[in-house]
């Protein structure tokens, strides 16, 4: 369980993240919605324990550890993984050695990369020169080896063309163990009830909800988490009505 | 032989232009003598590890042939394969007189006090040449070592690729592990004919206090490829070097790549000079230097004389603790019709990019060693896969001994 009290966060000499009490369930999935520069991605990154997103206050827990000072790499192996929107290139580093890094043990990695259709950018350098859509399956196959608990999609959608974003949609499903496949032993009610992956997606368009099912929306606006709803409603609220309407909850 | 004699004389005061200027007298020159082995297998085990870390195997495993000269003596001249031919330089001049023909005939014996300290004091050196058509199945290896404190080591060696062949040369500069000081002075003249292909690797594994001032140059005809490797990433007092390429035929190429790791009190000037003399001929130099408190000056100079010549030189830098880092990429198109270009860039390591690695589960000090690696992890595109092994290993070694 990701429990997160009273959490104020600055870069630099900003506040950007102001009293946020957030709580995601093992199996439950929340998709995170705001306007450009709410502070979602910020959210994700002190998730994540990026150091220059400075706690200055409340608490972040993670499986009943309190991880706010906690390193990245510490993070990851506890079992928090992300998928980046726009991720760094390292040249001389190919996306192959990175799916190694991810799994610290054996994977068969061209496998896994044939899931993502990402077999033939395996031998290229992590991430020099791909488009929206190849850092996205780069991301989701890097996430799978990583089989990580607590998954964060920084806007898995964004630059992904019609060709992959059913793609995209599946894999993330299957990472959140959210896809009905038949399974001979189990009904479909038991794998629900058995989920442990817990997931929050950040996403501008809401597209992502045609793939992927969620149990709650969150509106974070200038850096207040302002509501908590069934994700579909905030989504048709914001179409109707737009984020214009949120400052009324964030004062 | 007197003429060359007479002009080096006078160049024995001759300061280089640039690099810090040594003082000759400060070394032994004296001959040391050491046995010609029958069997490389019969050197000491201290001596073969240490050659190994520059890449020459005395088990002589997929290697077509070998040379190794130790100190001022050649220990082991040989060829494994027919039309490829291993001896050491001063035989050479002796018994063949076509050796003269490649002497002193690219590098100008009087270029400066070193050149002329290899021809008044020459120590020996190699001659290897693959036949017109040979190609050769495994690299050739030949290890330059020294063992004796205090001295300069000269010498001169001599590349030749006839017409169609293909010849892969690894040369080990290496050090006994007790040396501290010494002087080499490496010679080096290179001739790839017509529709040759080179491929040479210099992988050098020095030590603290060492003086290194090799000197070469070399030629390559039309349809030829000079590929040369430079790799250096051990201690070394000073070194400074400057090889320099003239493509003079139809669609010659010629591609250099240096990996330079500079330590704490280590000054490197390494850089690398193509000139581009006919039409269709290419170039391309490419440099990444990675200092931890050495100071690296990285060279390159790509000139254009004639029109539809294409060149690149690319040099990154990473300062990673302390010390500095001077590029100076030089490009000089002198007609219309050239097509060159350059891109230099020097840094530390991106914050972002340790924390993307560390959220894969890398601690700090891991993602550091994977980015210097990758760093340094240069695609050569037709290097042979014993070659390329060699080079990841020094690599490999090299961030061991960085972390």
């Amino acid at each position: 369980m990701l429990v997160i009290e009273d959490l104020q966060v600055k870069l630099g000499d900003k506040e950007i993240l102001k009293h946020i009490d957030l709580e995601i369930h093992p199996g439950e999935t929340h998709v995170l919605f705001g306007p450009n520069g709410s502070g979602k991605t910020s959210l994700l990154m002190t998730i994540m324990g990026y150091p220059q997103y400075r706690v200055t206050g409340g608490k972040i827990f993670f499986k009943g550890e309190d991880i706010t000072n906690m390193p990245v790499n510490e993070r990851a192996k506890l079992g928090i993984g992300m998928s980046y929107q726009r991720p760094p290139t390292i040249h001389g580093v190919k996306t192959r050695q990175m799916v190694q890094i991810c799994t610290k043990g054996e994977v068969d990695v061209e496998a896994l990369a044939e899931k993502v259709n990402f077999s033939e950018f395996l031998e290229r350098d992590i991430n020099a020169g791909f488009s929206g859509g190849e850092i996205k399956r780069s991301e989701l196959l890097q996430l799978m080896a990583q089989d990580a608990d607590l998954l964060l999609f920084d806007e898995p959608e964004s630059g992904v063309d019609l060709e992959n974003i059913s793609l995209i949609g599946g894999t993330i499903s299957r990472l959140l163990q959210r896809d009905f496949k038949v399974n001979a032993g189990k009904t479909q009610k038991q794998r629900r009830n058995e989920r442990t992956k817990m997931g929050l997606i950040i996403t501008h368009t809401g597209f992502i909800l045609d793939y992927v099912t969620a149990d709650k929306g969150q509106v974070l606006y200038e850096g207040v988490l302002t509501c908590t709803s069934n994700p579909r409603e905030i989504f048709r609220c914001i179409s109707e009505v737009g984020y214009g309407e949120c400052v009324r909850c964030a004062i | 032989m007197r003429d060359l004699d007479e002009k080096a004389a006078q160049a024995k005061e001759k300061k280089a232009t640039i690099g810090p200027d040594i003082d000759l007298d400060a070394y032994e020159s004296e001959p040391v003598p050491h046995d010609y082995v029958e069997d490389l297998s019969t050197l000491s085990e201290a001596d073969k590890k240490r050659m190994l870390l520059a890449g020459v195997d005395a088990e002589e495993s997929e290697r077509s042939g070998t040379y190794v000269q130790k100190d001022t003596a050649v220990l082991y001249a040989h060829s494994k394969q027919e039309g490829l031919e291993v001896m050491p330089i001063k035989e050479a001049l002796k018994q063949y007189d076509w050796v003269e023909d490649y002497y002193w005939k690219l590098m100008a014996v009087d270029t400066d006090k070193y050149t002329a300290r290899a021809q008044l004091d020459l120590h020996d050196g190699y001659v290897i040449r693959a036949l017109p058509g040979t190609k050769v199945i495994y690299p050739v290896q030949a290890c330059l070592y020294l063992e004796k404190e205090g001295l300069s080591q000269n010498v001169h060696n001599i590349i030749i690729a006839e017409e169609g062949s293909e010849l892969h040369i690894i040369t080990g500069c290496a050090t006994a592990a007790h040396l501290r000081r010494g002087l080499h002075v490496g010679i080096s003249e290179f001739y790839v004919k017509k529709d040759a292909k080179l491929s040479f690797t210099m992988i050098h594994h020095w030590a603290e206090e060492m003086m290194v001032r090799p000197r070469s140059v070399g030629r390559v005809e039309a349809g030829g490829l000079f590929l040369n490797n430079y790799i250096c990433m051990r201690p070394v007092k000073s070194l400074q070097m400057y090889p320099t390429t003239h493509l003079v035929g139809k669609g010659a190429v010629a591609r250099f790549y240096s990996l330079l790791v500079g330590s704490p009190g280590s000054e490197m000037d390494v850089g690398g000079r193509i000139f581009l003399k006919e039409a269709e001929t290419r170039a391309e130099i490419v440099s990444r230097a990675i200092t931890n408190g050495g100071n690296i000056i990285a060279r390159g100079d790509l000139v254009g004389e004639v029109p539809r010549v294409k060149a690149h030189l690319e040099c990154r830098g990473l300062i990673l603790n302390g010390g500095s880092i001077h590029a100076i990429p030089e490009l000089e198109g002198k007609v219309d019709g050239v097509e060159m270009s350059h891109e230099a860039a020097v840094g530390k390591i991106a914050q972002e990019e340790i924390l993307y690695l560390m959220s894969r589960g890398l601690s700090e000090d891991e993602a550091t060693a994977t980015i210097v690696r990758g760093f340094l992890s240069v695609d050569i595109p037709g290097l042979p896969p014993q070659l390329k092994a060699e080079i990841d290993r020094a690599v490999e070694q090299s961030d061991k001994d960085m972390m």
